[in-house]
């Protein structure tokens, strides 16, 4: 998994930072977005696709990588 | 794929049913049977109601969809809100550039590490409350005596803004965010209230502290004036929002002995549980307007230039889509993609704060008082009419 994050999109709601915070931090002084993982570990995968749907600045892509892992839960979630 | 022609115009807004947690079966027959529906406004104009999530979601996170009342189309759910809708105006009715520039004046003081470094001060804020409301013999207004007087204490620590002065503002925020209030009125107390906040600030101007209209009135790049109207705009939204949620939130639980006892044997449950309530809650009930800066395919329709979009927070929060048997409150359910603070660059400033507020109110108020309950009939609770925002007038609570 490869993750990239757009801080013109940001608007600073830290969603992703409380998802998982081991992949998300926030700026200092404007709140806005910084990677600490771009490769983040297997075991981290699910909460960052999370993050990445629940942001609402749609600041956050996530590109799968190609080996056949894990399907990301795009219907019902509970 | 067929075209639902929109033959059926709904009167907006729609009466609330049975269930006062839920949206209006208008609104809830509108998402199962034509989820982008036409919508007559108050003034005989018209837009189109956004009920499903994913819609709610393309609409609020596009900005080809404008939040900009200046636009010529721009719907307004009541008289009361044309006549606040500027100019001037604040950063909830701007876009971007000039939206984002306004709105990271103020970001850093909702970062997360931030907001999670007030939880020993807050959990003070909440206990003194309980200890208060609970030092006197039962009932009590759950409402007056701790929902709204947490949230506005907390938003006073956080801009600098006395709470001896908390019953000016506090009636001020009402009449504010009441749709039945004639627009002289509402202009009114706007007015007065941006007043005492500018007067505010520019003593914070000659006697500075580090709280957020001091320091906002110390930029070059702002005016007092427009210091005034954004701390107008947190200290409205920053307590009668958290009031409510608290005061809706403790009867809903009441309402389900159930889900209470889950809550209150797994406190751990907290912070899902408050998603879940903001979820089912949904307590912005207006739901959130967009104008149509272009024209947009959205959901199978055509929106044109210029009409107006009205997307409802409640219905794409109990959308079957995104969320299993959305009619039941489930604290142990996931539910974090719900809508309740809005989406895209508007969405909610003070959301970790709120979130924070909530969690430790329901935590302690659960932990301290095992006897809660409604102290009047279910039946007799009075629930807010006419407001921007839902919730109760009053709740009588025994313990």
């Amino acid at each position: 998994m490869h993750v990239s994050v757009d801080q013109n999109r940001c608007c600073s709601s830290g969603q992703c930072v409380a998802a998982v915070p081991a992949v998300f931090d926030q700026d200092e002084d404007d709140g806005t977005v910084l990677l600490l993982q771009p490769s983040p570990p297997a075991n981290l995968h699910t909460a960052v696709r999370t993050a990445a749907r629940i942001c609402p600045g749609q600041a956050i892509s996530v590109q799968e990588s190609p080996e056949p892992s894990q399907e990301s839960h795009e219907s019902q979630e509970h | 794929m067929t075209t639902v022609e929109p033959t059926d115009t709904l009167s907006y807004p729609a009466a609330r049913g049975g269930c006062p947690f839920a949206p209006p079966p208008a609104y809830q027959h509108a998402l199962d049977e034509n989820p982008i529906s036409r919508i007559s406004l108050w003034d005989g104009s018209s837009a189109w109601l956004v009920t499903r999530n994913e819609d709610v979601r393309a609409v609020l996170g596009d900005r080809r969809f404008s939040a900009d009342a200046a636009v010529p189309g721009f719907p307004f759910t009541s008289e009361s809100r044309r006549a606040l809708a500027g100019p001037p105006t604040t950063f909830i009715r701007t876009d971007p550039p000039e939206h984002t520039r306004l709105r990271r004046m103020l970001t850093g003081d909702f970062i997360i590490k931030r907001v999670a470094a007030m939880r020993p001060e807050i959990q003070g804020i909440v206990d003194d409350f309980l200890d208060r409301m609970t030092a006197h013999h039962p009932p009590a207004d759950l409402v007056s005596e701790f929902a709204l007087p947490i949230p506005s204490l907390v938003i006073c620590l956080l801009l600098g803004v006395p709470y001896a002065d908390h019953e000016f503002f506090q009636q001020h925020s009402r009449i504010l965010l009441n749709n039945l209030v004639p627009a002289e009125q509402v202009r009114i107390a706007r007015d007065e209230l941006t007043d005492y906040l500018r007067e505010l600030a520019e003593r914070k101007r000659l006697e500075p502290d580090d709280r957020i209209i001091s320091r906002l009135v110390a930029r070059d790049d702002l005016s007092v004036d427009e210091a005034a109207r954004t701390s107008l705009l947190l200290l409205v939204a920053g307590h009668e929002t958290t009031a409510n949620m608290t005061a809706l939130s403790t009867l809903a639980l009441l309402r389900d002995p159930e889900q209470l006892t889950r809550l209150r044997e797994n406190p751990e449950l907290t912070r899902g549980a408050v998603e879940e309530l903001l979820r089912f809650l949904s307590i912005v009930q207006d739901g959130v307007p967009r104008v149509a800066a272009e024209t947009v395919r959205l959901g199978g329709r055509t929106i044109e230039a210029g009409e107006g979009v009205v997307c409802m927070l409640s219905t794409a929060n109990r959308d079957e889509a995104l969320f299993a048997q959305p009619q039941e409150l489930d604290v142990t359910r996931d539910a974090r993609r719900h809508v309740a603070f809005g989406f895209g660059v508007h969405q909610c400033l003070g959301q970790p704060l709120a979130r924070l507020e909530l969690e430790i109110i329901l935590e302690t108020l659960l932990r301290r008082l095992p006897g809660l309950r409604l102290a009047v009939p279910y039946e007799q609770v009075r629930f807010r009419r006419d407001t921007v925002i839902h919730g109760l007038e009053s709740l009588p609570v025994a313990w």
